[in-house]
């Protein structure tokens, strides 16, 4: 059925760039004319237009562009565009790839998305208006997201009657900020969308002009891959291919420089070193690889690699380490907080990662920093993260793919936020968790039980330290080792610094759990009576302890008999105003989803709650019996 | 040495596929047997080798496919090695619904989405891989390549996650599932220049030839077996015709054409004039029909 004579691969390259404008530049009308000139848009996709122009659309009389843009019936109902949409041309030379992203202020999430992906951005300003805080604003994220090169098109030309004097002022405004954030590669091009000047072909309107029109730039500008040709070898290891018992091959998109069979690899972190064996492809060995390439390889040696493990030249190896400076651009309502954990995706790991203190926020508009202890929808800023675990990376500047990554909220499973990192923090590599000989289970074994912690939560008032107070008493009695450690004590000193914002509770029950954990270490059973009211904490305890020393004990009171029982007459105080923050009045409380144990005080006294803790530890071994 | 922009499409499509295999317990390839899922083998078969791409094949049948289709996709499920599970809505069945009695609209919602979403839930296949492209349709351009399903099969536009770099989020709450398109980014004509390149095995009716066909609707359709319906005055004619895109033959129309080879498509392809959907009866049912289907389900 094919001819003989095909199986020729066109010979053409892929261009991805993003779109960035502030409102009524005239974007959607670039792109579509775009579209229209490289013949990307259809008869019967234009006859839509047509009428949809008729129906809904903004210039009457005229094709609205932007009307093929926005894709979703919500954007075409409300006239905004919500999402970044992609869209698709090509020419003779190359084919394009456009990720489009409106320009609202709150949208910083869908630039940061489109420019993630993107070899260059194209940004847009109206003669008129110039460059304006918008302007500025993209390109500072453009630059962030590591793009250097950038066409700044300056368009409604025809509104300004195509003055050269104005296209200069505009051109040397922008350079001056550029040379600021690191955009080293500027092009700037008049143009006027509408009628296409300087489009596709020179205007005689602009016979003052000499450079690029705007397709002739994205046709013969060079492909920023041609960057990662020359730096040493990188790849994260996607799959480990084992159909057989012969056959044990790693598959991987190549994202920095050259393989070929013989090569030498480090393994990381772990750092052990093979060669390359081969390059297999289903169309016969390879020989060699190169950057974007999605490939398996095999090796000479039998030595442990999966999922996650990063494939470098060995004698260029990725740094590794556990903790970091970053950037982060927060992408979800519910803000970052500083001490919460989050799951952190880079190339091909999944990681847990602590913010640790945000050194402070980063105002788009004036590029100034500000100090901050949270980030919130759209914001960004430069943050210390922790990892569970030591990972090997390079800075973001180096390299997108070893140093962007994501977080993931552990129970939404929502992406939060994404992130580049800077460099490795140097006490990282300094500090080592110090291996004592005398260990837990020593300890735990001499005092005749085995550590855990009685995580006690619920509301202010419930009755969390009445039965702590009543087991630690039993448990006394019994001659078991145990500690106590309770919500107000604690803030009278080692947490003294905190308040009850949001951000300052995550970090109070940070450092509990970390002494919780400390005190697990030394052999105790330890008791914590802390509202501790969200759940992101109460697993971020659980995940520092080892499996079956997490006791989360529900104390389940409603909130009227909290009210109405009132002890240190907070609630009142709460009702009133006076005080801020309080839990199940005006901040949240998120019960547990799955506790070992709930206690329901409606039904149940603090003494019959204090047997029945008791009598689950025995269960559970933690008591031995005597 | 610097890429084509076909290896380039054909590498993020790789990835996209092993990074489904190495996070999903139980992923599947819906195969709906066109040019696209032609492609979509095609890339999982690269993905994966030397084993067999590690996910079953599934048809969500109508029993309305041209039989043409019925044959290429035992051929392939043959040739691949791969498991092909056939699922038909044992409701729509025992109805007997067709898109002559109860139209194009209700045959699609009961046959394929609703279909779709019983095969999906009767093997708790928690990823499926999709050939859909964004250049096909409004909606589509906004969708993410993973794109994630309530439990009860639902589409939100407005909770997509973001997509950065080659970073797919893909964990997911129990009952809930990802749609996932690795050609998101390919174009009709980049399907056709790879399938000429690798010269991958499509459904002949793609080709030009003469075939028997009833011009209805200002649609020309193929008379494929005795269950379409004659309208008085009409009688088939021989035409030289091909299909840009195969679906239910009763619901698509084929294009006058004589490419009956696979540059002689890419041809036809670079001075075409309509879009592929045209063809299609059921995007035309309402207006944002198919961003209503999705978010009912329909791939």
């Amino acid at each position: 059925m094919n001819d003989p004579d095909s199986g020729q691969r066109p010979l053409k390259s892929l261009l991805r760039f993003n779109t960035c404008g502030s409102v009524d530049d005239g974007k959607s009308t670039l792109i579509g004319r775009l579209l229209f000139e490289s013949k990307a848009l259809f008869d019967d996709q234009l006859a839509a237009l047509e009428s949809d122009s008729k129906k809904v659309g903004t210039r009457p009389g005229e094709l609205d562009f932007a009307l093929l843009l926005d894709g979703l019936s919500a954007e075409r109902e409300q006239g905004i565009t919500i999402d970044v949409s992609y869209r698709f041309f090509s020419t003779e030379k190359r084919t394009f790839i456009v990720a489009d992203t409106p320009g609202h202020e709150q949208y910083t999430r869908n630039m940061v998305t489109g420019a993630s992906t993107a070899d260059l951005s194209v940004i847009l300003v109206d003669a008129q208006k110039g460059v304006l805080t918008q302007t500025r604003r993209h390109s500072f994220l453009v630059s962030l997201l590591g793009i250097r090169r950038v066409v700044l098109v300056v368009n409604k030309m025809d509104l300004v009657e195509f003055s050269e004097t104005v296209f200069a002022r505009i051109e040397e405004d922008y350079r001056r900020f550029a040379e600021l954030i690191e955009l080293t590669d500027v092009t700037c091009i008049p143009i006027c969308a509408v009628n296409g000047d300087n489009v596709i072909a020179h205007s005689a309107a602009t016979p003052w002009y000499s450079g690029p029109t705007l397709m002739g730039f994205l046709d013969r500008v060079p492909i920023d891959e041609q960057r990662l040709h020359k730096k040493p070898f990188r790849m994260p290891v996607q799959w480990v291919n084992r159909p057989n018992a012969n056959f044990r091959g790693f598959a991987g998109t190549v994202v920095a420089g050259v393989i070929k069979p013989g090569d030498a690899v480090r393994v990381q972190p772990s750092g052990r070193v093979s060669r390359v064996a081969r390059i297999v492809t289903q169309g016969g060995d390879l020989p060699q690889a190169v950057v974007e390439q999605s490939i398996t390889l095999t090796l000479t040696d039998e030595i442990d690699v999966s999922r996650g493990d990063l494939f470098a030249a060995a004698d260029g190896p990725a740094e590794v380490a556990n903790q970091f400076e970053g950037t982060i651009v927060w992408m979800s309502e519910a803000p970052l907080l500083r001490g919460r954990s989050y799951l952190m995706k880079i190339g091909t790991k999944t990681a847990t990662a602590t913010i640790s203190p945000i050194k402070h926020k980063i105002n788009v508009n004036t590029l100034e920093k500000v100090p901050a202890s949270k980030l919130e929808l759209n914001e960004i800023g430069v943050c210390n993260l922790e990892l569970d675990r030591t990972i090997a990376f390079d800075p973001y500047r180096e390299n997108r793919d070893t140093g962007g990554f994501i977080l993931i909220d552990r129970l939404s499973n929502d992406t939060v936020g994404a992130g580049m990192l800077h460099f490795a923090l140097r006490r990282a590599q300094n500090v080592h968790w110090q291996a004592i000989d005398v260990n837990k289970a020593a300890r735990a074994l001499l005092k005749g039980q085995k550590p855990c912690v009685l995580w006690y939560t619920g509301l202010s008032g419930a009755g969390k330290s009445a039965i702590a107070n009543l087991v630690d008493k039993q448990l006394h009695a019994m001659n078991r080792h145990s500690y106590l450690l309770d919500g107000d004590n604690v803030r009278h000193g080692l947490n003294k610094d905190l308040g009850f914002t949001a951000a300052d509770r995550v970090e109070n029950i940070r450092r509990i759990a970390e002494v919780a954990k400390l005190m697990i270490d030394a052999g105790l059973i330890v008791s914590t009576a802390f509202i501790s009211p969200f759940r992101a904490e109460r697993q971020m305890a659980r995940s520092l302890l080892e499996p079956g020393e997490f006791i989360e004990v529900f104390v389940d009171t409603p909130l009227e008999i909290a009210e109405q029982r009132d002890p240190k007459g907070l609630y009142k105080k709460a009702r009133s105003g006076e005080l801020k923050n309080f839990t199940g009045i005006d901040s949240p409380y998120e019960r547990p989803e799955d506790p070992e144990l709930r206690i329901d005080t409606t039904i149940t006294s603090p003494e019959e709650a204090a047997n029945i803790v008791v009598a689950v530890l025995r269960k559970r071994g933690i008591l031995e019996t005597d | 040495m610097a890429l084509t922009h076909l290896e380039r499409l054909e590498a993020e499509s790789i990835q996209i596929m092993r990074e489904v295999v190495a996070e999903s317990a139980r992923p599947v390839m819906l195969y709906s047997i066109g040019k696209d899922s032609s492609v979509m083998l095609h890339l999982a078969q690269k993905a994966f080798y030397p084993a067999i791409p590690p996910f079953p094949l599934l048809h969500v049948d109508t029993t309305f496919k041209f039989r043409e289709m019925y044959e290429m996709r035992e051929r392939m499920a043959a040739e691949s090695g791969m498991e092909l599970i056939v699922y038909k809505n044992p409701e729509a069945l025992a109805q007997g619904i067709n898109p002559f009695t109860h139209g194009s609209a209700v045959h699609t919602d009961v046959w394929k989405t609703q279909g779709l979403r019983q095969a999906l839930d009767k093997y708790g296949f928690d990823a499926a891989f999709g050939g859909a492209r964004r250049d096909e349709e409004k909606s589509r351009a906004k969708e993410r390549i993973f794109s994630f399903r309530t439990a009860q099969h639902r589409w939100d536009p407005k909770t997509q996650r973001p997509e950065l770099w080659k970073l797919y989020n893909t964990r997911k709450h129990k009952g809930e599932s990802i749609r996932v398109f690795p050609l998101s980014n390919w174009t009709e004509l980049d399907v056709w220049q790879y399938i000429d390149a690798e010269r991958i095995p499509v459904v002949p009716l793609y080709f030009s030839k003469e075939r028997p066909i009833v011009e209805r609707d200002g649609a020309l359709i193929m008379v494929d077996d005795e269950r379409l319906p004659l309208r008085p005055q009409e009688k088939p004619a021989m035409l030289r015709v091909r299909f840009r895109t195969l679906g239910c033959y009763p619901l698509t129309g084929a294009v006058e054409s004589s490419a009956d080879s696979v540059p002689a498509i890419v041809e036809e392809m670079l001075k075409a004039r309509t879009s592929e959907r045209e063809g299609r009866v059921i995007d035309h049912d309402a207006p944002a029909s198919m961003e209503q289907k999705k978010q009912e389900g329909y791939f």
